[in-house]
C-alpha cells in the first residue's frame, strides 16, 4: 500500500480497524487514510464489508477494534449524531429514507437543523426559505422559490438524490460518504451528481465513493481500494489498472484456483454436444438494451458472469416467471414457455435458487424439512393432508446429498450456519428433478466446504441430462463449477467461451473493456 | 495488530442479564404460562366456589363463549396470512339479522335460514378479500372498512328495527314467520347432554386444527404469514390463498352468528357488535399458548375456554357484571406480554 502517505493531514484515518459478528470476521484490520480534498473510491463485491465500514465510520456499528481518527485526534463514534457532529456524513443507497413526505423542499433541505433538539420550535416559514436559498446556492443546484416551495413528493428522483446531498453538504462536512449515489439515476442524471461532488472535492471536503459502476469511479475518483473478504486488497491512484482491480475483486486469491477440483474435462473451444434445451430469441434484459439471444444446452453448466445490475437477476427472475420478460420468445425443449408466475416455471420443471435465501426462499421458524417441501407438497400429501414421514424423509435425504450440517431435519433454518441454509434451499430446488436449474449468486456468504458441496450437487445434475445456469459477480466461482462462461455487462452478453477459452484472464479484461 | 484480532472476535452480542440468569425458566414461562394461569384461576375458582364445580356451570361458561370462540378461529386463520379480520363481529351479526329475516319476515324454515346466514359470510369474506387482495388495501383497514359496511347493509335490510316474531311490519302487516324450534335448538338444545353450541364449537376446532396443521393449505397459509415472497417464489398463488383465508374467516363468522341468533331468539340488530373484540382477543391470547408466538387453533381455543373461566368464576364471587371488559382486556395484554415482550427477548 504505497500511495498512502498523503503530505496533508487526512480528514479520517483508519487504523487496524476489525470487526466480528458471532465470531465471524467481517472486517480484519483495515488501515486508510482520507485525504481532504479527494475522491476515494471504495470498491469490493458483496458481502466484502463495504457496507460494514461504512457502518463503523457513520457511527452505527460500535463495538469494532481498531482506531478511527478525525482531523489527527481519535474519534469516538458512538452514534449517527456523534458521527455526524465530527463531520462525517453518509447518504445512503436508499433515498426514500432520507426524505420527509409532506414537508416541503425548503424544508427537507434545512430537516437537519430542524431536527435538532436545539432549535427553536417554531416553524418559520420565511427563515427555512431563507435558509435553504442559501444552501442552493452555495451549491449551484438551480433551484427557484417556487420549486422550493413545492411538496419534497413531487420532486423527481434525480433531484430528490441531489436533495439529500446537499443537506448533507449543508453541514460543511469532513468526509462525506455516498453509497450507491447513482444506483437510481439515469446517465444524464448522474451527470449532474457527478458536477456537484466535484465541486465538494474542490472544496475541500473527503468523498469516500461506493459504487459499482466502474466508468463512474473511472470518471470521478483520485484513488480506489479494493475491499475483498474484510480486507483491503488494492491500493491505486488515477490513473488506474482495471485488470488489477477487477482481479482484486472479483478473482480468489491465485493459489485457491490453481486446483480446480470439479472443472468438468476441459471440453474444447466447440465442445458443445448437448442438445439446446431452453432457448432465448430476443430477450431483453435491461431497458434501453439490446435484446439478447442465448441457449443453454442439457448436460452443461452455463455460469454467467457480471457485475451487479448487469442484468443477471433480471435474466434468472425473467426464466423463472417472477418477473416475466417483456420482449422475446424462449423455447424450452422445443417448445414455447412463457411462465407468467412462478408456479408456471415449476410446472415447468425449471427452478430457482434466488439470491437472496433470506427475503426470496427460506420460512422463518420453520425446520428444515418444512422449508424443503414447501413447493412440493402436493406430491408429498394424501387428500390434503400432508404426509410428515414422506416429508422427513425428503428432508433426511437433502441433508444427506448435501452435507447439511444439522442435528436432524426437525432444526429450525435458524439453527444453521449461512452455508448450510443456502445448502438447504438449493435442497429444496433438487427434491423434485428440475429440466433447468437456475442458481442467483448461489455461493453467497458461503464457506468454501459448502461452495464445493453446492457445485458438486450443480455439476451431478447437469451429468443427469439438466441445463444448470449459474450467476455470480465472483469469476472464480463461476470457472470452478461452469463448463460455459457467458459474461454479462449491462445486459449485453459480452463473451460466450468453453474450456480453455474462457480462462479468467480473458473473462476478467472482457468485463473491464466493458466498463 | 495482534491485540486488535483477539479483542475483535470477543465483541460479540452480549446476552441480557435475564437470559443469563436462567434462559430455561424464562423458556418454561414463556411456554407454559399461560396453561399454568388457567389452570390455577380453575383450581382456586373450584375449591373457593363449590357452585363453579357444578357440569352445568361449565357447560354453561362454554356455551358463553362458544361465539367469540368461533369467531376467534375466523381471526386465525386470517391471522396466519398475516391478517386480521375485523369484521367478524359484524358479520355474526348480520348472521342473525339474516336468519330472522328469513324465518320470520320471509316465513322459510331453518335449513334455508342457515344455508342463507352461511352465504351472506362467505359473500362477507368475499367483499374483504377483494379489497385485501386486490385492490391492496391494508387488511386492518379494509376489514374496518367492511365491519361499518356490514353493520350499515344490516339495518338497511330491517329498517332498522329488530325483527320479532308477530312484529307489526313497516307495509302494516303481522311478520308471517317465527324462529323455528330446529334452529333455537342449535343453543338450546343439548346432543348426550352437550349444549349443541358447545358441541359446534369442538367440532369445528377440530376441524380448523386439520386443516391448518396438517393439510397442505393449512401449512401454504403460514408460509404465506411468515414470508410471503419465498412464498411465492415457491409456487404458491398467494392471493388466491389469502382470498381463501378471509372466506373461511367470513364462513366461520356466520356460524356464530347462527349460535348467536339461536340464543337471542330475534333479530337483534345490536347483535354481534361486542362479539369482535372478543374473538379477536381470544386468538390473540391463543398465539401466545405454549410459547409458540404464532397463532394456531388449540391457542385460540384455549383463550376462549380461559376467558370464560376468568369470566364465570369472576361472576360467582360477585364481581359487578361491568367490570367484565376490564377483566379481559388485563387478561389481553397479559397475553401479549407473553407472547411479543418475553419472546422477543429471547430471541434477542
Amino acid at each position: 500500500m504505497s500511495p498512502t502517505e498523503a503530505p496533508v493531514e487526512p480528514a479520517v484515518s483508519l487504523r487496524d480497524v476489525s470487526m466480528a459478528f458471532g465470531g465471524k470476521t467481517v472486517l480484519e484490520s483495515v488501515s486508510l487514510d482520507i485525504a481532504p480534498g479527494s475522491v476515494v473510491a471504495l470498491l469490493g463485491a458483496n458481502g466484502a464489508g463495504k457496507s460494514t465500514l461504512i457502518k463503523i465510520l457513520s457511527g452505527v456499528h460500535t463495538d469494532h477494534g481498531g482506531e478511527v481518527t478525525v482531523n489527527g485526534s481519535p474519534a469516538a463514534l458512538q452514534s449517527p449524531l456523534a458521527a455526524r457532529q465530527l463531520g462525517i456524513q453518509t447518504v445512503h443507497q436508499r433515498i426514500g429514507e432520507g426524505i420527509v413526505p409532506g414537508l416541503t423542499v425548503a424544508e427537507n433541505l434545512v430537516f437537519e437543523e430542524l431536527a435538532q433538539a436545539r432549535g427553536n420550535p417554531f416553524l418559520n416559514g420565511r427563515r427555512v426559505l431563507a435558509r435553504a436559498r442559501e444552501i442552493q446556492s452555495a451549491l449551484d443546484l438551480g433551484w427557484s422559490d417556487a420549486l422550493l416551495k413545492r411538496d419534497v413528493t413531487e420532486l423527481g428522483i434525480s433531484d430528490r438524490q441531489l436533495l439529500i446531498l446537499a443537506r448533507a453538504l449543508a453541514t460543511r462536512p469532513r468526509l462525506l460518504i455516498l453509497d450507491e449515489p447513482t444506483s437510481a439515476l439515469s446517465a444524464a442524471e448522474a451527470e449532474r451528481l457527478f458536477a456537484l461532488v466535484e465541486k465538494m472535492r474542490d472544496d475541500g471536503i473527503a468523498v469516500l465513493y461506493v459504487s459499482h459502476r466502474l466508468g463512474e469511479i473511472d470518471a470521478l475518483a483520485d484513488r480506489l481500494v479494493v475491499l475483498r473478504d474484510g480486507r483491503l486488497t488494492e491500493d491505486q491512484i488515477k490513473p488506474f489498472d482495471w485488470d488489477s482491480a477487477l482481479r482484486a475483486m472479483l478473482a480468489q486469491a491465485q493459489e485457491a484456483t490453481t486446483a480446480r477440483p470439479q472443472r468438468a474435462g476441459e471440453q474444447g473451444a466447440q465442445g458443445s454436444q448437448g442438445e439446446i434445451l431452453l432457448s432465448l430469441r430476443g430477450v431483453r434484459l435491461l431497458e434501453g438494451r439490446t435484446p439478447q439471444d442465448l441457449d443453454l444446452r442439457a448436460g452443461e453448466v452455463t455460469g454467467v458472469v457480471g457485475l451487479l445490475g448487469a442484468g443477471k437477476t433480471e435474466l434468472a427472475r425473467g426464466l423463472f416467471g417472477a418477473e416475466p420478460f417483456t420482449t422475446g420468445a424462449v423455447e424450452l425443449g422445443g417448445k414455447a414457455y412463457e411462465p407468467r408466475r412462478p408456479a408456471d416455471a415449476i410446472r415447468a420443471g425449471v427452478h430457482l435458487v434466488p439470491e437472496d435465501r433470506h427475503a426470496d426462499a427460506l420460512v422463518p421458524g420453520w425446520s428444515l424439512a418444512q422449508n424443503i417441501s414447501l413447493p412440493f407438497l402436493k406430491s408429498l400429501s394424501t387428500a390434503g393432508l400432508v404426509n410428515r414421514s414422506k416429508e422427513d424423509a425428503l428432508g433426511r435425504e437433502t441433508i444427506e446429498a448435501l452435507g447439511v450440517v444439522a442435528r436432524d431435519e426437525h432444526s429450525t433454518v435458524e439453527e444453521l450456519s449461512g452455508g448450510n441454509q443456502q445448502k438447504v434451499v438449493v435442497g429444496r430446488w433438487l427434491a423434485e428433478r428440475p429440466r433447468v436449474l437456475i442458481l442467483d449468486e448461489p455461493f453467497r456468504g458461503v464457506d468454501i466446504g459448502a461452495r464445493r458441496d453446492i457445485g458438486r450437487r450443480a455439476r451431478a445434475l447437469a451429468a443427469e441430462g439438466a441445463a444448470v445456469l449459474v450467476l455470480s459477480a465472483d469469476v472464480d466461482e463461476v470457472l470452478e463449477v461452469a463448463d460455459r462462461v457467458v459474461v454479462l455487462a449491462a445486459g449485453e452478453i459480452h463473451l460466450d467461451a468453453y474450456g480453455e477459452d474462457a480462462e479468467r484472464d480473458r473473462v476478467i479484461q472482457t468485463i473491464s473493456a466493458s466498463v | 495488530m495482534t491485540t486488535t484480532q483477539s479483542a475483535a472476535p470477543a465483541k460479540t452480542a452480549t446476552p441480557s442479564t435475564l437470559a443469563a440468569a436462567g434462559p430455561r425458566i424464562q423458556n418454561a414461562v414463556i411456554k407454559y404460562g399461560f396453561i399454568f394461569v388457567t389452570v390455577t384461576l380453575f383450581t382456586y375458582f373450584a375449591l373457593s366456589e363449590p357452585s363453579f364445580r357444578d357440569s352445568a356451570t361449565l357447560l354453561d361458561t362454554l356455551r358463553y363463549v362458544s361465539v367469540a370462540a368461533i369467531l376467534g378461529l375466523g381471526v386465525t386463520l386470517t391471522m396466519a396470512v398475516g391478517g386480521m379480520d375485523m369484521s367478524v363481529g359484524a358479520v355474526a351479526g348480520l348472521g342473525v339479522t339474516v336468519a330472522a329475516k328469513t324465518m320470520v319476515t320471509y316465513n322459510q324454515v331453518g335449513v334455508v335460514a342457515i344455508i342463507a346466514v352461511i352465504v351472506a359470510g362467505a359473500l362477507a369474506g368475499l367483499l374483504n378479500a377483494l379489497l385485501i387482495v386486490v385492490l391492496k388495501i391494508p387488511d386492518m383497514l379494509a376489514t374496518l372498512g367492511t365491519m361499518f359496511v356490514i353493520q350499515g347493509t344490516k339495518l338497511i335490510l330491517v329498517d332498522g328495527q329488530s325483527i320479532t316474531p308477530g312484529m307489526t311490519q313497516s307495509d302494516g302487516t303481522t311478520a308471517p314467520g317465527r324462529f323455528t324450534e330446529g334452529f333455537l335448538r342449535i343453543d338450546r338444545g343439548t346432543i348426550l347432554g352437550i349444549p349443541v353450541s358447545v358441541v359446534i364449537f369442538g367440532a369445528l376446532t377440530v376441524v380448523a386444527w386439520v386443516f391448518l396443521a396438517r393439510t397442505r393449505w393449512g401449512r401454504v397459509l403460514y408460509a404465506i404469514g411468515a414470508n410471503p415472497e419465498a412464498s411465492r417464489l415457491a409456487g404458491i398463488r398467494v392471493g388466491a390463498y389469502r382470498a381463501l383465508a378471509y372466506v373461511l374467516s367470513g364462513v366461520l363468522a356466520s356460524i356464530g352468528g347462527l349460535i348467536l341468533a339461536a340464543r337471542i331468539g330475534q333479530g337483534d340488530v345490536s347483535a354481534g357488535t361486542s362479539q369482535l373484540l372478543e374473538a379477536v382477543a381470544v386468538a390473540l391470547v391463543g398465539t401466545s399458548v405454549l410459547g409458540r408466538g404464532r397463532p394456531n387453533v388449540w391457542g385460540t381455543a384455549l383463550g376462549a375456554v380461559l376467558i370464560g373461566i376468568i369470566t364465570t368464576g369472576l361472576t360467582i364471587k360477585g364481581l359487578p357484571y361491568y367490570t367484565q371488559d376490564v377483566v379481559e382486556g388485563a387478561v389481553l395484554i397479559l397475553a401479549l406480554i407473553f407472547s411479543f415482550t418475553l419472546s422477543k427477548r429471547r430471541t434477542a
